[in-house]
């Protein structure tokens, strides 16, 4: 039986693919099969991101209607063993994740998989609930800024309530704050949220820090989950973000401001 | 205060004010989530009545619902403006 992960946020934009992508590519790295699979219909970019969007021939809602089989439409990735990608559909008919056919598939992925990681698309509407539905675990992606915050808020309601876990009485989802985009200069200036000031607030187990990164966008570009990048801050804070996922202990690392030089020593707070 | 730190204190401020609206808003939702349907209504009924007296802000009202044991208490906070001069 796979654990079924959801990557959630309620607001758009603040990482949820780039986080999706990673952290499905980590566990499958840790010796874990894992299938990523892309909730964002009509929106799909998760493949995009994976670097495997030639390659899509059947996406989800091909599978959810029958029109093929879950191993025609999973991607197998070239890099890493065990690593696997359902593609969202581009159709705009966002009722085409009905709450069966999106259980079945998982049902399915659980019997062949460890892990079963769900990017969802942003807002609180159909395909963002039913990608969170069946979930055991939930990371919440959220960048230290006020709308974000809110909508992660909003989203840890949902996740205690409108879930199967929930509605069946079980124990809950486990939650797990990954704050994204974080800037320890603008932090320091008092011009951005703190990490303890967003924890303060959401009050949820904290899984990792990712720095506003260059290197995210780079790997984009280039169709590489920035995970793979070994020596890039982004890469390296996902990594220790998916050790911890999987129980071990890792020190944060990239919060703090950068060792100052002479003139930041001489002018600095 | 030197320059730098009178402008390191305004700036400051931005982090500060963005995490205390943060935390009214947030129990505010979370109030109204975790308690009873009729909750928003009937505080959107009593801000209307408090208004006819007393001019307050949208948030002056707040209320939360408590268990204790199997009694449900209904708390109710009403923030009066400084000089509350009536309307
Ligand atoms: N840590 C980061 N540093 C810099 N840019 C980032 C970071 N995380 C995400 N981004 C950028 O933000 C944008 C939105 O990211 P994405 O993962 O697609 O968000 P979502 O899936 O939540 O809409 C992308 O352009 C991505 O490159
Ligand atoms: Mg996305």
């Amino acid at each position: 039986m796979a654990k079924i992960v959801v990557v959630t946020s309620g607001k758009g934009g603040v990482g949820k693919t780039t986080t999706s992508a990673a952290l499905a590519t980590g566990l499958a790295r840790a010796g874990h099969r894992t299938a990523v699979v892309d909730f964002d219909v009509g929106l799909r970019n998760l493949d995009l991101i994976m670097g495997c969007e030639r390659r899509v021939v059947y996406d989800f809602v091909n599978v959810i209607n029958g029109d093929a089989n879950l191993n025609q439409a999973l991607i197998r990735d070239k890099r890493v063993e065990g690593l696997y990608v359902l593609a969202a559909s581009q159709t705009r008919d966002k009722d085409a994740l009905t709450q069966e056919g999106v259980e079945r598939v998982l049902d399915e992925l659980s019997n062949d998989f460890d892990y079963v990681v769900c990017d969802s698309p942003a807002g609180i509407e159909r395909g963002a609930l039913m990608a969170m539905y069946f979930a055991d675990d939930a990371i919440v992606v959220t960048n230290p800024e006020v709308s974000s915050v809110r909508d992660s808020d909003r989203v840890l309601g949902i996740l205690a309530s409108k879930t199967r876990r929930a509605e069946q009485g079980k124990d809950p989802v486990r939650e797990h704050l990954l704050l994204s985009r974080y800037a320890p200069d603008r932090v320091n200036k008092g011009e951005m949220l703190s990490l303890e000031d967003v924890g303060e607030i959401l009050s949820i187990d904290l899984l990792g820090v990712i720095p506003e990164s260059q290197a995210v966008l780079n790997a984009s570009n280039a169709g590489v989950p920035v995970i793979l990048e070994d020596d890039s801050d982004a890469g390296q804070a996902y990594a220790d973000a998916v050790d911890r996922f999987l129980g071990q202990e890792r020190p944060l690392r990239f919060v703090d401001m950068p060792r100052k030089g002479f003139f930041g020593r001489l002018f600095g707070s | 205060m030197n320059l730098l730190g009178y402008f390191r204190s305004q700036r400051k401020k931005s982090a500060s004010v963005a995490k205390e609206r943060l935390q009214i808003l947030v129990a505010r939702e979370r109030a109204q989530r975790d308690g009873p349907d009729y909750l928003p209504a009937l505080q959107d009924e009593l801000l209307e009545v408090i208004r006819k007296y007393v001019a307050v802000d949208q948030d002056a009202v707040h209320m939360q619902v408590d268990r204790e044991g199997d009694c449900e208490i209904l708390e109710l906070n009403i923030t009066l403006p400084e000089d509350d001069a009536p309307r």
